[in-house]
Order: structure tokens, then C-alpha cells, then sequence
């Protein structure tokens, strides 16, 4: 086992082509733009504007509510014309605050100060990442600022980068560490001195050779900090997974990284650290990998958070005749959408459209036990028998046979030859647990 | 308004192979064999596997729970048990083993995916109990192609002809006569036996076709043929006049055993290490039983055995899951 990858994975078609080439650029201002509440792992922002109040861009809309949460700002400049439930991405309708964007406003931002780094506490930092509302750009969306101060009783030795981006059609993280490497080895080095590192290894999947080459050339000399190239496999962007090709070491079952004396943060999250502390801007704004065969103008675009996905949409030539589906995220772990009045949130890292062809068949076959889906499962798991045991309910016994370390990556359902939704059932099971859970709670 | 959009749950992509593709391709990977066995029995090994075929598919259509014959699973019982049987079985034998086989060996135990034992091994094992001599009537090889062997037509519950020509396999040769055949016969085919158990290339043939696209796993054929030849060529060697390793793996129905039957993938383990030991198991029951058992040929039950372990084989060899140090997971 080389320092390069990881056991079991699946081998999805790439389709990056039809945007890793694309640079960056950044759409105009929607006319409504809808925050919810509830982006970002950990306690829901807590609403500070009233509905009638103008705000500038950069303003914040929502406080954070305690520690491991983080607040919303304006993505535009605008009056809030409600704080009401709206549709969210994950299905559910959500509070959110919503919008309407001054049409012909400048969008400049309140001027700020803008505090030399070198120059603040560790904590003063942190706190200002917290302050600017900064998430796992990823995908996840945790709080950015608690990852920067880990618990005292492990001893963090490497940071690790995460730029593998193993999943189908998404280019935002590679065409962010080919356009913008400074910032990316600047918000490195923010990291590696809040968490006291003096190690650092940025992980890109080898489909990247541009990013790789980039990060190289503008790779400082005076921080240990290099660059290692991933075999291509889902889903090597995996926290865990990574974790594994980058140190080999396993972390244990139910555990943090932490607990190993590392830390995994997202490229684009790096990138918006770096941000913080050049324009001293919010998190208001996010690449955005807008793609699929089912779009006519696939992008890479900056878009300004809570953009509704109809109007990222249409900016993109709209869908074609064939497409069918709308996924945040990519294919293998995305949402569907349903509504598309849905907006893009802070962990939003692409929107892929899918022509009918493309999507999953619906006929389901009997299991055969041809044990392929042993042999994808990343973390070693029995899916054949998980489905089994879930498809009669039996959740303890899923709950037995280690389902808490399913993290969800979809390989067994992509494998199956029999189409059984095994990734659908496992989420059902989880969320069955949970429930159990909070009830004898 | 927008035209209704398609909302799947994660992923929403899958990879190209499916359950049925997986089955029509092993009929596929089945031509060379069923090639051999009209060129060694004529029309009359045609015959059988038709019937047996025919025997599979009606009992699923009628008996089953519809639908499901476009999954290609009935199809491959009948095929592989037609193969496994003599060339002259009257057709009513080989038409009822087939419903035999799926009906107790796949409808009851609940469809595709939860039956233990091989289908195909237990409408062969019928037939076996309840046509004894039938089933061990061995017509020569050879012939004119439309020459009818044994007693193919004859009516259901009477007793067949017996032909008067008839000849022995090689493995039963051996036990009952003490003869030895010559190696190159066994390998090519040109020697008494069911229908499609002699061609030995064809059945390698097939089976490395399907291993080259991943619808077969190599390691159970790989551990039954690894293991019968180190058994039998450790047993040659104490007792010289037992059969060498060569012999027992071209003689009978082991080749086919080995990569059709034992790779059945609902009755064989889930897991890869499982899959050796499955192997094993099979390897030396078939030389134990054809050296020392009453019958001549020992691959139907052996499989037809290790099928029963196969739940426990699984629930001892489930991987260790990542991120816990030595810890197995219970089955």
C-alpha cells in the first residue's frame, strides 16, 4: 500500500472535461437571494435583521448561536423582504431570510479594517474565522473556527489539505488551486499557526496535474509544506480515507482525526480563511462547479450565497431538452432537488443537471451475492447483509453490524448489479436509529 | 413552470453491469460447451439440455412469481443441469429434473438470491435418487449427428429402453473395472460422460471469458482444481494405483462443477477468503468421495455440501472493518 491511495473504491466516469478547463468567473447578482437559517453543521444562525431593513453587502443577517455555530451575512446588498420558511436544499422547508437585491446597487461592500494577522492572539484569530462565518466549503459545512482550536488533550502533528474533489463533474476545488494557489498556501499558513503544525500535505487527486503543478510553484520555502498526488478513485476525498493515503494510518472506528494528531480541512475552505484576512470580507461567495450534460453552458462560477438555483440555472444557458435532474453536490452523494427555487448555501460545491439516460433505472433486482459491494465498501462493511437486515427493519442489528461507520459514499449502491438502493437504505436506517435514540432520550 | 424533474436518492449514477446482463452473459459464455456437446453426442445432448431448459423456464413462468425470466437465472438452471445429465435421458427426465430443480431448489427457499443450494445440483440430485439407472446409462460418444441415443422419447413413467450399446465413464471405469483412460481423451472431450461435462477447453474457455469480465470470481474454481490436484497428486504418490492428479482434474464433472456450478454466485460465499475455503471444502470432498465413496463421481454432492456451510463460511470470514484493530464483525 503506497502513501498514495486507499484499499476498495469505485471508479466512476470522471466527466470533469466539461469543466476543469474552464476558469473561474463570477455571475452577476440574482435579484432575490434567500439565506436559510440552517447551513452549516451545528446550531442554526440566530435571525438580527427585521423585515424593511436595508443591508449592504458583507452585513450580517443572522448571529451565531454559541460555539460550534457561525453567522450568515448579506451576499448582496438589499432590503430583507421576509424571514419565512422557504424551500431547503435537503427537501425540507427551512426559516431563511430572504432578499431582494438593490438592482442597480453598486455592490460595494462597508468599508473595514482589515487586521494584520501576524499581529493577533491565536484566539483573536479564530474568533475573527468564526466572526466571518466560514464553514467546510466541501460539502459538510462545519464550523470552520472550531477545527482551528482542537481539543487540547490531542497533540495535532500534520494538517492535511484536502484537494482531491473525488467526485464526478465537480471542478471547484482544482480550478480554485490552479487559479488561486497563493491564497490557498497563504490560508495554509493561517492554519498551520493557529494549530501549532509545522507539517502540511495537500492531497490532490493525480486528474490535476495543472493544480499539482501550481501549488508546487508558488509552495513557500519556509513551511514544510508539500504536495502529494492521489490515485484517482472514489471516494478519496473522504475524510478517512485521505487520512489513510496521506499518513496510512486508520482512524479508529467512531473517532476523530483528531484522535490520530491530524486535521483534514477543505481547499476551499483554506482558500476562504485567506480571504478573512486579505479583504477581511465574510463567507458571502462561493465557487461553484455548474455542470452536466443537462445543462447548456456548463461553468465554473463564483456565486454569491443564496443564489436560487432557477436563477443559477438559467445564467448557465439553462437546462437542455433531455435534462431531467438536479443534484447539489455531485452524483455520487448528492441532493436531488425537487424545487429549484431552492438556493445555494455555503457548503454548496456544485449543481450538476442529468439527462434521463444518465439517471438510475428504477428496477431492482433480488440480491445475488456476487459481493461486489464488499469489495467497494471503503470502510470494509457487509452492504449486502446491511440491506438485507434493513430491508426487514431490523435496525440494531444494522446498528451491530457497524453501520455508524458507513459514512454514506454511495460505492455499494454504484456497484450493484441488482440496482438495490443499499446507500438509500442505510441513510433510512441511520435516521431510524436517531430517532430511536432521541425518544428513549 | 418548470416541466417535473426527476429526484433519485444518492447515487445517482450507477455502473454499466446489471443482474440480468450478468446471467445472459454466462448463457453466453455456455455456446462452446454446448458446441462440444453436439459435436460429441449429436442431436441427443441437444435434446436433453432443451428439455431441461424447457423443464427450468415453464416452472419459473407458472410456479414463480412472474417476471423474472427476463433475468436469465431459469435459463442457466436448465442449461447447466441438461449438461450435467446423460445424452440418452428420456426428455420427460430431463424436463422434470429442471422443474425439480427450481421449484424446490429456488422457488420455495423465496425466489433469486435465497436459495442455498445450486438449483441446477438439486433437480441433478433428483433425478440421481429417483432414476438410478437412467442416470448412470452412459451412450458412446460419437456417431452420426442425428442419431437418437439412448431412449430419449420414451414415454413418461415407463421404463426406458436399455440400449444395447452403451459404455462406461471413465471414472467409472476406474472404481467398477480398474481401466485407465488415456489423458488426451479426457482433456478433448472424445470419452463417455454427461453432455457437456467432457469438453474440458470449452469449459475453461467459458469460464475465462466471464472471470475476464468480472461476472465470475476466480478464487473458488481456482481453490477446487488447486486443491483436488495437490490431494489426488499427495494420494498418487502413497498408493501409486490410485489416480493422478492429471486424471481426476480432466475426468467427470469437475471442470464444469468448478466453474459453473461452484461459482454460482447465490450459493457460493460473499466474501473472497470465503470463496477459498468454499474451494476447498469442494476439492477434497470430490476426491474422497471418488476414491472411497460408492459412487463413482463425487462434484454434485460435494458442492451440493459445502452450499449448506456456505452461511457459516460467510459469518467467519467477514472482513475486519477499518479502523478497528483485529476486531471481526459477527455475521
Amino acid at each position: 500500500m503506497t502513501a498514495s491511495g486507499f484499499r476498495h473504491g469505485v471508479h466512476p466516469p470522471e466527466e470533469k472535461g466539461l469543466t476543469s478547463r474552464l476558469p473561474i468567473r463570477r455571475m452577476p447578482f440574482p435579484d432575490e437571494i434567500i439565506l436559510p437559517l440552517r447551513q452549516h453543521a451545528g446550531k442554526p444562525a440566530i435571525p438580527c435583521v427585521r423585515v424593511g431593513d436595508h443591508v449592504e453587502r458583507g452585513d450580517p443577517v443572522a448571529l451565531a448561536d454559541g460555539w460550534v455555530s457561525v453567522p450568515i451575512h448579506a451576499s448582496a446588498a438589499g432590503t430583507v423582504a421576509a424571514i419565512d420558511w422557504w424551500p431547503h436544499p435537503d427537501g425540507s422547508m427551512a426559516q431563511a431570510v430572504r432578499i431582494r437585491v438593490d438592482r442597480f446597487a453598486a455592490q460595494v461592500p462597508r468599508p473595514r479594517m482589515v487586521p494584520h494577522w501576524e499581529g493577533l492572539s491565536t484566539d483573536q484569530v479564530i474568533g475573527a474565522v468564526q466572526d466571518a462565518g466560514v464553514v467546510g466549503l466541501g460539502g459538510a459545512a462545519f464550523p470552520t473556527h472550531v477545527k482551528l482550536a482542537p481539543p487540547k488533550d490531542h497533540a495535532v502533528h500534520t494538517l492535511i489539505i484536502n484537494g482531491a474533489e473525488c467526485e464526478p463533474y465537480l471542478t471547484s476545488d482544482h480550478r480554485t488551486m490552479a487559479e488561486y494557489p497563493d491564497r490557498v498556501l497563504f490560508g495554509i499558513r493561517v492554519m498551520m499557526h493557529c494549530l501549532g503544525v509545522t507539517r502540511c500535505v495537500v492531497g490532490v487527486e493525480r486528474n490535476k496535474p495543472d493544480a499539482i503543478a501550481a501549488l508546487e510553484r508558488a509552495r513557500p520555502a519556509d513551511l514544510d509544506i508539500s504536495i502529494l498526488p492521489l490515485t484517482v478513485k472514489y471516494p478519496q476525498g473522504a475524510e478517512k480515507m485521505l487520512i489513510h493515503a496521506v499518513t496510512g494510518i486508520e482512524v479508529p472506528s467512531g473517532q476523530l482525526p483528531v484522535t490520530v494528531g491530524v486535521v483534514v480541512q477543505n481547499v476551499g475552505s483554506v482558500s476562504a480563511i485567506a480571504e478573512v484576512f486579505e479583504t477581511g470580507l465574510p463567507l458571502i461567495e462561493r465557487i461553484v462547479t455548474v455542470s452536466g450534460r443537462g445543462l447548456r453552458r456548463p461553468a465554473n462560477l463564483i456565486v454569491p450565497v443564496g443564489t436560487k438555483l432557477r436563477d443559477l440555472i438559467a445564467y448557465c444557458g439553462g437546462m437542455t431538452d433531455e435534462g431531467v435532474e438536479v443534484i447539489i453536490g455531485g452524483p455520487m452523494m448528492g441532493q436531488a432537488q425537487a424545487d429549484l427555487d431552492a438556493p445555494v448555501l455555503k457548503g454548496t460545491t456544485g449543481v450538476v443537471v442529468l439527462r434521463r439516460e444518465e439517471t438510475r433505472q428504477e428496477k431492482v433486482y433480488p440480491c445475488i451475492h456476487c459481493g461486489r459491494c464488499l469489495e467497494a465498501c471503503p470502510v470494509f462493511l457487509n452492504p449486502s447483509l446491511l440491506g438485507d437486515f434493513a430491508r426487514v427493519g431490523r435496525y440494531e442489528d444494522m446498528a451491530e453490524h457497524h453501520l455508524a461507520d458507513c459514512m454514506l459514499c454511495g460505492s455499494c449502491a454504484y456497484v450493484c448489479p441488482s440496482n438495490i438502493p443499499l446507500a438509500q437504505f442505510f441513510q433510512a436506517g441511520k435516521a431510524a436509529l436517531r430517532r430511536a435514540a432521541a425518544g428513549a432520550a | 413552470m418548470t416541466a417535473s424533474l426527476v429526484v433519485t436518492a444518492s447515487p445517482h449514477v450507477r455502473s454499466q453491469d446489471s443482474t440480468p446482463v450478468i446471467m445472459w452473459n454466462v448463457v453466453g459464455s455456455l455456446a462452446p460447451v454446448v458446441a462440444a456437446a453436439a459435436w460429441f453426442f449429436g442431436v441427443s445432448g441437444l435434446l436433453v439440455v432443451a428439455a431441461a431448459v424447457v423443464g427450468a423456464v415453464a416452472t419459473e413462468h407458472f410456479l414463480g412469481r412472474g417476471g423474472t425470466l427476463a433475468d436469465g437465472s431459469a435459463a442457466i438452471t436448465g442449461l447447466l443441469l441438461g449438461l450435467a445429465l446423460p445424452p440418452g435421458l428420456p426428455l420427460w427426465m430431463a424436463c422434470l429434473g429442471g422443474a425439480f430443480g427450481i421449484a424446490f431448489g429456488k422457488l420455495v427457499w423465496g425466489g433469486l438470491g435465497q436459495n442455498v443450494f445450486n438449483p441446477a445440483l438439486v433437480g441433478r440430485a433428483f433425478l440421481q435418487a429417483a432414476f438410478p439407472v437412467a442416470i448412470t446409462t452412459w451412450p458412446p460418444v460419437g456417431g452420426p449427428f442425428w442419431a437418437l441415443k439412448g431412449d430419449l422419447f420414451a414415454l413418461p413413467f415407463t421404463r426406458p429402453a436399455t440400449d444395447a450399446v452403451t459404455s462406461a465413464t471413465p471414472l467409472g471405469l476406474l472404481k467398477f473395472e480398474g481401466h485407465a483412460t488415456r489423458l488426451l481423451d479426457l482433456v478433448t472431450g472424445a470419452t463417455g460422460g454427461s453432455v457437456g461435462e467432457t469438453a474440458a477447453l470449452a469449459i475453461l474457455a467459458g469460464g475465462a471469458f466471464l472471470a475476464w469480465k468480472r461476472y465470475l470470481n476466480w478464487r473458488a474454481p481456482v481453490s477446487i482444481l488447486l486443491t483436488v490436484a495437490v490431494v489426488s497428486a499427495l494420494i498418487h504418490l502413497v498408493d501409486p494405483h490410485r489416480p493422478d492428479a492429471p486424471f481426476m482434474l480432466f475426468s467427470g464433472g469437475l471442470m464444469l462443477g468448478a466453474v459453473y456450478m461452484a461459482t454460482d454466485l447465490v450459493t457460493s460465499p460473499i466474501t473472497n477468503l470465503g470463496r477459498w475455503v468454499f474451494g476447498f471444502g469442494i476439492g477434497v470432498l470430490v476426491v474422497v468421495i471418488r476414491i472411497w465413496g460408492g459412487l463413482p463421481e463425487g462434484v454434485m454432492y460435494a458442492i451440493l455440501f459445502m452450499n449448506a456451510l456456505v452461511p457459516f463460511i460467510n459469518r467467519a470470514t467477514q472482513p475486519r472493518i477499518f479502523g478497528s484493530r483485529g476486531a471481526k464483525v459477527a455475521a
